[in-house]
């Protein structure tokens, strides 16, 4: 594993977007992503603080951060595709 | 070595997809999940809107079943794909606009395409003979399985002692003396296993997840379709339809008004797709306008009617501005509508 945190992250705008589809839009991402790359999701669907964490602690990837402002959720996501 | 199997199940989130997992896993097998979003789930839209619902756990369920049994789930957007089985169900509707039975072969056969994909040994679902008066009954299920191309690869580990051997149990892959043979509509069955398993939280009712069968959003779903020149539609159009009251004021003429301030924020995001009236001299609700207006007293008894949902709704006069969806404004002074001349035809 070779995290570069200066490489520059994968940016999702989720945003109007409705539960599953921040979380589809989020794994689309990080498919195509390596292992240490960040992805950042700004959703406005409130489903998506659960969801996408939810997502990550199940395939292994993991949330670096969660902030709220301006009604959305900016969630930042460390992929782990594993061995 | 034995070769580690591989499966992948068909998860919607209820009761019987979770045992069915549980009960394959149980035998060894390496089991992951596979959801698909056809645009027409419950859990997202409604819940995650209203502020009326704030109270309401904020999970989706097939993500939670998955973390509950330690699967992977990959979730599959079908909403395009999906167009074609609602719009032209070769079996016809069940319930309301519900495409049952074509519905549950699009997602076997996106499995059986998803297994050859990603090298996986067979496909699981949570299908008990005679649950469901479609696509659930001894007659049906084999037409799934045959129609998919699921074929003896389509395990059902609840009712499979119903059923006819699959591959797996021939190839000793499964233990048949070890799957189930539940039949009908009872969920005690269900209960007890979800008992011996040890599952306490789960979503009620099993498979009961789908808008399509929901008699309200089914009518406004018929509604659109009648009024428009051809029933294809967009993500946009069903999300719209689980927003706000719908009052169709006319053929070429739909109102959609927020119910509440959740509402109103997330139908701001389609004020530049949609005209859009809102009162300015008074808090109140948002409205999309879903067509156009053919003449001055049409858009009058829009702006009365807005008016009416607003908090000036018992003054003399509200304002309200008029939004184009290029994003030209015009403001209006009008009296609310009295609820007396509210056409009760016109709420859909």
């Amino acid at each position: 594993m070779s995290a570069d945190q200066h490489k520059e992250p994968y940016y999702v705008d989720a945003r109007r977007l409705l539960c599953p589809l921040p979380v589809i839009r989020a794994q689309d991402a990080v498919a195509k992503l390596s292992t240490g790359d960040r992805v950042v999701v700004t959703s406005t669907d409130p489903g998506a603080k659960a969801d996408i964490p939810a997502w990550c602690r199940i395939n292994g990837h993991e949330v670096l951060d969660i902030v709220e402002q301006d009604n959305e959720i900016i969630i930042t996501v460390q992929v782990n595709h594993g061995q | 070595m034995k070769q580690q199997r591989k499966a992948v199940a068909l998860i919607s989130g209820g009761l019987d997809s979770m045992l069915a997992v549980k009960v394959i896993q149980e035998q060894g097998i390496h089991v992951e999940g596979i959801n698909f979003f056809t645009g027409f789930c419950v859990e997202g839209h409604t819940h995650a809107v209203r502020k009326k619902h704030q109270d309401k756990q904020k999970r989706n369920n097939a993500l939670w079943v998955a973390e509950q049994l330690g699967i992977k789930l990959h979730i599959v957007d079908v909403v395009e794909e999906y167009k074609d089985i609602l719009l032209n169900p070769a079996h016809g509707y069940g319930k309301n606009v519900n495409p049952c039975l074509d519905c549950k072969t699009f997602m076997v056969k996106k499995a059986v395409q998803w297994i050859k994909e990603h090298d996986f040994d067979f496909i699981v679902t949570g299908e008990v003979v005679g649950q469901r008066p479609m696509s659930q009954r001894r007659e049906t299920m084999p037409v799934v399985a045959r129609e998919s191309g699921g074929n003896d690869l389509l395990v059902r580990p609840l009712s499979a002692k119903q059923l006819p051997e699959t591959l797996p149990e021939r190839e000793g892959w499964l233990d048949r003396e070890k799957l189930y043979d539940f039949n009908g509509r009872t969920r005690k069955p269900q209960m007890a296993l979800a008992a011996k398993f040890g599952f306490k939280d789960y979503a009620q009712p099993a498979g009961g997840c789908c808008m399509l069968t929901d008699e309200n959003y089914a009518v406004k779903l018929q509604d659109m379709w009648h009024h428009r020149p051809s029933r294809d539609y967009e993500l946009d159009d069903i999300i719209m339809l689980k927003m706000g009251r719908h009052f169709r004021l006319a053929p070429h003429l739909k109102l959609i008004i927020g119910r509440e301030e959740g509402e109103n924020r997330f139908m701001q995001g389609y004020k530049n797709q949609f005209m859009s009236i809102y009162p300015t001299s008074h808090p109140g609700a948002l409205c999309l306008v879903d067509g156009e207006f053919k003449s001055d007293e049409e858009r009058d008894q829009a702006l009365a009617l807005v008016a009416r949902y607003s908090q000036g709704k018992n003054d003399p006069q509200v304002n309200l501005v008029i939004r184009q969806s290029t994003g030209e404004e015009q403001e209006y002074s009008i009296s609310p509508m009295l609820p007396d001349n509210i056409n009760k035809d016109w709420l859909i």
